[in-house]
């Protein structure tokens, strides 16, 4: 059996008020892949910044190699004790060479002998296949090769455990297979390598054994061949697998036939990566879209708002051909979009609360058409009573509400517009239950009354609450769509992990 | 009973106390009143303000306030841009002083053609203003794109045109240094029968524009959004790269009227010694008007009190004999003083003091 290179036991970490980590273990043999999965905040990040030093644990304890350390302060003693991590952002110096990159900051000479180090990193990047010359600046490397250097250089400083931070969600195919084939290189000569990732068919293809995190407990540790892809989804999500043997045939009767159609969209995707996809939104009715993060959930609604930028297929809006560039040209078209991140994307924090709520309707009115203030107050007034958002006044800055308010008052952002397709990308994500469940009721209120809503939410019950069809992603493919019986937590799940893509049907 | 009410009067004095120590022009002003005070303690005759008559004998208002107003001018015009500029881009503009040196010098130019001594002016003096303004909108224009398109941080950009500006300038006037005819100074001084000098006016003129169009437009509105959260301003359907650029041609017209009232008062340009340094003061006065220089919410009428300030302070060291080369050098101290006063730390640490005062008064500010 192989030798153990690291094992944490019992680790607890805890921010005021949130308990990150509870009674967490991690066991990492030499020479193996090991993934690390979670849905988000699991804790996989919390933990791989105990292992790293950067947080310090309330309890619990790490040890390298047989060697007890109850306490790695900073991520300098972490590398000295053989752990090196790679994140998704590059944190080497573009600007300089490859080879400086891979010594620099590693020793302490004044002097340096340039011909002898640029022939080591020669030898260094030969042994590992990596398609850099040592005197080539680092900023004109692919991104691929940027990380394989920082992968080197971590190799290169003797680290017995590795940390991949989602290497591969900048990368594409091609780059992603040489990550993959370097990785193999390392585990062969013994590497421990830790792999974070959220692309499930990755997982598959390299690792060895996969630890499950949720909400930050540990689910499991489990042998890649053990486990299969319905079983790791629902471990994930937290979601016992029932019988699947209940499943429904697939053969339905198609209700939207006598519904209008509001959006229609054929192999439409964009330049964040999203694969092309079709997707049809009916009047009155509530979609869902499902996948685990990463899935390209956001992506697919981001593409039909404008958001980013539309790469291929086409877009009908109530059957006519339109071509969305910008998201002002998608609101004048009726399109409403809460964006996932709030706090980065919703909110205009210093603003108040009334500016917030009519921004959207005063940027679709125009710049010489402002909205007097009374005229804005009454909007204010009527939403702020509509949605019941507590606030001191209309005046209160935005960012000095709660979560739920916050959510509440872009919410109403988007009514105000009186859209005829809406969507609300994690409405409810970091908010109250009261406040979610307003809003759940809020969606369906708003479908009966004739708007088209899409609602993506992590939360798999809350979208069979408010959906009446989910389209369900993996790896940024659609992958299937459920409705009626099929809508089940079993089926979804299983649809996640094993479904075949909208691409390969069509073929 | 009498207690009562004593602790009910001083609760609502705090209260009002509270309210006006909070307000965002409290330091503006309080710091304005402060020098304004000083001056009059220095010379208590300080605010008088008296009809005289100039050379021509022309009825003038004559006094140190006029003085201030007047030199004032194109202080307050420039940040009247520049604070909008800090709001949208989160950074500032630092070739106002050379942009107006190019604004000038094309007035000049327009004014006297290759003459050096014209007896009369080449082009209407209207024509000459227009394409002032619109040789600093160019500028600005120029320093918008790099800002907006090439995400060039603001200091950076527009250090190229801080660089280049003044010797543009001299370009622009083909190398001559004319003197325009008298007329072309009623802009910067007087015209013959009427009291206020003429910046003051232009000043009154450019204010009174400024708040209507921020009233008519939603240039506060997105200007704000866009400093404070680009991403979700474009997600909410505004161009942030097209309100950044807006702002810096606004600045431009700013600059070309600056320039204006600039070449005016002495009928010619000097492209080199023009407003020396006038980018660094006009960028103090945003600050002086308690407006964040890493933008976001802006306060005009704090920048156009703090412009004001400025020039107050300027006039003061210069009423007090100060040697003009270190004039600088005072105005360095005050200036230091106030933004330390006016820093989150110090305001913290005079929050805390004043927390007695708040806990019998109550805050009346809620948390949802």
């Amino acid at each position: 059996m192989q030798d153990t290179v690291l094992t944490m036991r019992g680790i607890y970490k805890s921010f005021p008020g949130v308990r990150a980590l509870q009674n967490v273990d991690f066991t990492l043999c030499e020479g193996e892949i090991h993934a690390l999965m979670g849905e988000n905040g699991a804790g996989k990040s919390t933990l791989i910044k105990v292992l790293t030093g950067v947080y310090s644990k309330n309890a619990g304890e790490i040890c390298i190699k047989g060697i007890n350390k109850p306490h790695i302060k900073s991520p300098q003693e972490a590398q000295k004790l053989g752990i090196s991590t790679v994140y998704q952002e590059i944190t080497l110096c573009p600007n300089l060479t490859v080879a400086e990159n891979l010594f620099i900051g590693r020793t302490n000479n004044l002097f340096v002998n340039w011909k002898k180090r640029n022939s080591r990193a020669e030898c260094i990047l030969q042994g590992l296949g990596i398609p850099a010359k040592p005197a080539q600046q680092l900023s004109s490397c692919s991104i691929a090769v940027q990380q394989m250097v920082a992968i080197a250089r971590a190799v290169d400083m003797d680290c017995k455990v590795l940390i991949l931070d989602e290497p591969t969600s900048s990368l594409d195919d091609q780059e992603v297979a040489k990550l993959f084939a370097l990785m193999r290189e390392l585990k062969s000569r013994g590497v421990g390598i830790v792999f974070v990732t959220h692309f499930l068919e990755q997982v598959y293809e390299v690792c060895d054994k996969i630890t499950v995190l949720r909400n930050g407990e540990l689910v499991g540790e489990y042998q890649i061949k053990d486990l299969p892809r319905v079983e790791l989804v629902a471990k994930m999500m937290g979601k016992e697998l029932g019988d699947l043997a209940e499943i429904h045939n697939k053969t339905q009767s198609n209700t939207n036939d006598s519904k209008e159609v509001i959006i229609e969209t054929e192999g439409l995707s964009s330049t964040s990566g999203i694969k092309p996809f079709d997707f049809t939104a009916y009047k009155g009715e509530v979609t869902g879209f499902a996948g685990l993060l990463g899935s390209g959930r956001s992506e697919c609604v981001r593409a039909i708002f404008g958001a980013d930028k539309v790469t291929n297929g086409t877009l009908r809006i109530k059957g006519e051909h339109v071509n969305i560039t910008t998201p002002i040209k998608a609101m004048k078209k009726g399109i409403g979009y809460l964006s996932e991140d709030r706090k980065r994307d919703g909110i205009i924090g210093d603003l108040s609360v009334r500016e917030n709520i009519i921004l959207a309707l005063q940027v679709m009115r125009g710049f010489f058409k402002p909205f007097t203030k009374a005229q804005a107050q009454a909007f204010a007034d009527e939403y702020i009573s509509l949605l019941g958002i507590k606030t001191a006044s209309a005046d209160t800055p935005i960012s000095s509400l709660s979560g739920g308010n916050q959510q509440k008052v872009i919410l109403a952002r988007w009514l105000l517009t009186h859209p005829n397709y809406l969507i609300l990308d994690e409405p409810t994500r970091g908010i109250d239950i009261g406040t979610k469940v307003e809003i759940q009721k809020l969606v369906l209120k708003l479908a009966s009354e004739g708007m088209s809503i899409t609602f993506i939410s992590s939360e798999i019950e809350e979208m069979l609450r408010t959906c009446s069809r989910l389209i369900v992603m993996r790896d940024l493919y659609v992958v299937g769509e459920l409705k009626d019986e099929d809508m089940t937590q079993d089926k979804i799940m299983y649809t996640i992990a094993g479904g075949e893509t909208q691409n390969v049907q069509k073929q | 009973m009498s207690r009562n009410n004593n602790n009910l009067n001083s609760n609502r004095s705090a209260l009002v106390l509270k309210e006006l120590i909070r307000h965002r022009l409290f330091i503006p002003i309080a710091f304005l009143a402060f020098l304004l005070l000083i001056n009059v303690f220095i010379n208590p005759g300080f605010l008088g303000v008296s009809l005289g008559r100039d050379s021509s004998g022309n009825p003038v208002l004559i006094g140190n306030l006029i003085n201030i107003l007047n030199n004032a001018a194109e202080l307050v015009i420039l940040a009247i841009g520049m604070t909008l500029v800090t709001a949208s881009s989160r950074g500032q503009d630092i070739s106002v002083g050379a942009t107006v040196a190019i604004a000038g010098g094309v007035i000049m130019r327009v004014l006297c053609g290759n003459e050096t001594q014209p007896t009369e002016l080449h082009a209407p003096i209207i024509v000459a203003l227009l394409l002032g303004c619109l040789a600093g909108m160019a500028c600005g224009a120029f320093n918008g794109i790099l800002v907006s398109k090439f995400n060039i941080q603001p200091m950076v950009a527009t250090l190229i045109l801080f660089t280049a500006g003044r010797s543009i300038g001299s370009m622009a006037m083909g190398g001559l240094k004319p003197k325009a005819a008298a007329e072309f100074g009623y802009y910067g001084n007087f015209i013959p029968g009427f009291p206020i000098p003429t910046p003051i006016l232009i000043t009154i003129v450019v204010v009174a524009v400024t708040f209507l169009a921020l009233k008519i437009t939603n240039l506060s509105l997105y200007t704000r959004a866009v400093g404070i959260n680009d991403k979700s301003s474009s997600l909410n359907g505004l161009n942030p790269a097209l309100i950044k650029f807006l702002t810096f041609v606004i600045l431009g017209l700013c600059v070309g009227i600056a320039g204006f009232v600039q070449a005016s008062r002495v009928q010619t340009v000097n492209p080199y010694t023009i407003v020396p340094g006038i980018e660094m003061d006009v960028i103090l006065a945003v600050a002086l008007g308690g407006n964040s220089l890493s933008g976001g919410k802006f306060n005009m009428t704090g920048s156009i009190i703090g412009a004001y300030t400025i020039q107050t302070l300027t006039s003061m060291l210069t009423t007090l004999n100060v040697n003009t080369n270190a004039v600088p050098v005072f105005k360095a101290v005050i200036i230091i003083m106030l933004v330390v006063i006016q820093s989150p730390i110090v305001k913290s640490f005079l929050g805390n003091k004043f927390t007695v005062l708040k806990s019998t008064v109550g805050d009346g500010k809620e948390r949802g």
